[in-house]
């Protein structure tokens, strides 16, 4: 038996030796154990599950294919859009999708320069969401033009025309701000793959897999100064992104807020805009982390305490997308314009009431369900609750421009959008293009940063003196010391702690 | 561990980065030169069913543009003339020419000869040809030195960014009233300075030709 002395330092031991606070991996696992763990789904057979899942989203992604087909045969007149509705679904889409690669960047950038360290468990699989949707959200400004064998002309490239862009228009600006973070997130993921694509590479069997993950990590050794330039870039490449978080939605944002539309003609849109994005994101990411924890068993390192953190982060946003929602109606009656009290009354009550209210709902209300800890500490309830706020989120788009829209300055002109099947298949078939995505991401590459994990581990601070975990062979333990932990109320590692007191 | 790539492939990172930074700069390049209507369209030179020369007609026989295209300073077109055209001469002179049987047979036939056209614009661009010269823009600025072609061949490239040259800056390509159709005169060598004419009704800054989209694309 341990005295309560002697416990408590173990417990200290085990903890960060810096802040004191409880291990963020549990299980208390070997630096062994977590590259078993993370490798495990990518080196071992294709599992029948997986299959089935690939199966369906390239099946949803075909969709895509052939919407995307008839779309350019046809032009837009396939979709329901029409003046004043000039757009609808396409752009809605297209906010919503860059608003969801929110998360990753934020993740692995902001929280990476202020130190938080359950960023690591989940900044791979968001960082990798974040791309896949950016390239979702590409496809529907690329595709709105109609005719896309111009969509060059966004760009401003030089020309037989003498014809730019215009660079007062914050739709060029958009374009920039899009490319630009979808190229530095990308730039910023990879570069953050490099040594687990190269530990992938020392692990495998065949000649084929070693080549090709050899030539992915792009001569990785480990050597300290490899790590130290590593060290180096992800800092600058952080430093670099953390703006991107903010602008490109601010920019996204400009779209609407520079027209002299009522309902899009305000100040607000900037910062109402990022909150709702990063809102978004995170998520889109709980959603997915919450059945890749638990089907892939990693339930130690993507913990309750990582989804509770995320919890409280859409919370936060939630809570300024609401706060922006109420501010939207005084702004509107305090201005005492009345085309804009028109429009805000129209919104809420309007022929489009049942849109805005789900988006209210969605938004507003579910978030905030998360101040019960029994709630935000509950994956079911997460995964569901992130759900709402997805849909809520399309519809906060799909509300601010359908709205602003459909009432034109002259009534004659009034119009009310319905989607024809073509808006709902391309957009339901971008899904198959970012699931099919995160498919081949969840069987090729390590879903989770092993040496980053690692690093928050207790035993790799150099001054950890406690004892070194054993290397545990049996498959997966991890998911009994969680129940454990879970069960003696705190998140100590049980087994750790009984492993100790033999001794 | 041992090793799977031989030395060399320690380029490859750098080359890869290296390509990736000059591919899209090549690719610009590329179109911007080789894309342009200045290389693809410029010397197009289709063969036509009768052999008729600009050279020597508007050449060396000196003939007025608008005795055949009679049409360009009234109608949007400069108008190919009709085999009668031809035969108001061609009556008399080489009556019975191989060269000529395809217009003596439209003569007799009246339908058309097919003429391949040379100078084109796409449909969405429109194009008057009497307001050009009213304006003061002769054929050549245009068209080049048609008197000199055995066969008539595009010799300005006709993009976007060409006409708009002009639109920005017409001082430059105007010139007198008389000289229209002259094919040699050089509004710029011959020093000629439009607001100082007489005959000119409207002033160059007057003229406001459109540099607006619908201007053209209508």
């Amino acid at each position: 038996m341990l005295t309560k002395n002697q416990a408590q330092e173990q417990q200290l031991q085990l903890s960060d030796p810096i802040d004191r606070r409880a291990p963020l991996i549990l299980g208390n696992p070997s630096f062994n154990k977590i590259t078993e763990d993370i490798c495990r789904p990518i080196e071992g057979k294709t599992h029948v599950v997986w299959w089935l899942y690939f199966f369906m989203a390239a099946s949803i992604l075909s969709i895509l294919g052939g919407a995307l087909g008839h779309l350019i045969y046809n032009g837009t007149g396939i979709w329901g859009l029409n003046n004043p509705v000039g757009w609808a679904w396409d752009i809605t889409n297209f906010v919503f999708w860059i608003g969801i690669g929110h998360a990753g960047t934020l993740i692995s950038a902001i929280l990476f320069l202020f130190r938080q360290k359950w960023r690591t468990s989940i900044n791979r699989a968001a960082e990798a969401m974040t791309i896949f949707a950016v390239m979702c959200a590409l496809i529907f400004p690329g595709v709105h033009v109609g005719r896309i064998w111009v969509a060059y002309y966004m760009l401003p490239l030089p020309n037989q025309m003498s014809m730019w862009p215009n660079f007062r228009s914050p739709l060029l600006w958009d374009v920039f701000a899009v490319n630009i973070y979808g190229t530095v997130s990308v730039i910023f993921w990879y570069m953050g793959l490099i040594p687990d694509l190269a530990t992938i590479r020392d692990r495998a069997k065949g000649k084929i897999r070693q080549i090709i993950y050899g030539f992915l990590s792009v001569g990785w050794t480990g050597s300290a100064r490899h790590w130290m330039n590593y060290e180096k870039a992800t800092l600058i490449l952080a430093g670099l992104s953390t703006p991107l978080v903010l602008s490109v939605h601010t920019i996204v944002s400009f779209d609407f807020a520079t027209s002299v539309l009522p309902g899009w003609h305000t100040t607000i849109f900037p910062p109402y805009f990022v909150a709702g994005a990063v809102f978004s994101g995170f998520a889109m990411v709980a959603t997915l982390l919450i059945v890749v924890r638990k089907a892939y068993d990693i339930e130690h390192i993507i913990t309750i305490r990582h989804l509770e953190n995320m919890a409280k982060i859409m919370t936060v946003t939630g809570s300024m997308v609401g706060y922006a929602y109420c501010l939207e109606f005084f702004i509107a009656w305090y201005s005492g314009n009345p085309y804009e009290i028109f429009i805000f009354k129209n919104r809420a009550f309007g022929p489009y009431w049942w849109a805005y209210w789900t988006m209210f709902t969605c938004n507003v209300v579910s978030p905030q369900l998360f101040w019960f800890k029994a709630l935000r500490t509950s994956p079911v309830a997460i995964f569901i609750i992130s759900i709402f706020v997805n849909i809520g989120m399309w519809f906060e788009r799909f509300v601010i421009i359908a709205t602003s829209l459909h009432r034109d300055f002259l009534p004659s002109s009034w119009f009310y959008f319905s989607p024809t099947i073509w808006d709902i298949l391309t957009f339901a078939g971008s899904f198959g293009l970012f699931f099919t995505m995160f498919a081949l991401f969840l069987r090729f590459v390590p879903m989770v940063a092993i040496a980053e994990v690692k690093s928050v581990l207790p035993q790799a601070d150099p001054h950890f003196e406690g004892e070194m975990p054993k290397d545990d062979p049996s498959p997966a333990p991890a998911r009994k010391a969680v129940a454990e932990s879970e069960e003696e109320g705190d998140l100590m590692p049980a087994t750790a702690v009984a492993r100790q007191g033999a001794h | 561990m041992p090793v799977i790539f031989p030395p060399w492939t320690n380029k490859l990172p750098l080359a890869t980065a290296a390509f990736a930074a000059i591919a899209p700069v090549g690719a610009i390049v590329f179109f911007w030169y080789w894309g342009s209507p200045a290389f693809t369209d410029v010397g197009y030179q289709p063969i036509q069913p009768v052999p008729f020369s600009h050279q020597l007609h508007a050449g060396q026989l000196g003939m007025d543009c608008r005795y055949c295209h009679n049409a360009v300073e009234r109608s949007p077109y400069a108008a190919v003339p009709p085999s009668e055209t031809c035969m108001n001469c061609h009556k008399l002179v080489l009556k019975d020419s191989v060269k000529l049987a395809k217009v003596r047979e439209s003569h007799e036939t009246g339908k058309a000869v097919e003429w391949v056209r040379v100078h084109m614009l796409p449909d969405y661009a429109y194009f008057d040809h009497s307001v050009h010269l009213a304006a003061g823009v002769g054929c050549a600025s245009c068209h080049g030195r048609v008197d000199q072609m055995k066969l008539v061949k595009q010799e300005k490239p006709l993009s976007m960014g060409w006409c708009l040259e002009c639109h920005r800056a017409p001082e430059k390509h105007l010139r007198p009233k008389s000289e229209i159709t002259n094919m040699e005169y050089d509004p710029v060598k011959a020093g000629y300075k439009p607001d100082e004419d007489p005959d000119r009704v409207r002033k160059v800054s007057q003229l406001a030709p459109p540099i607006h989209c619908s201007g053209c694309h209508r």
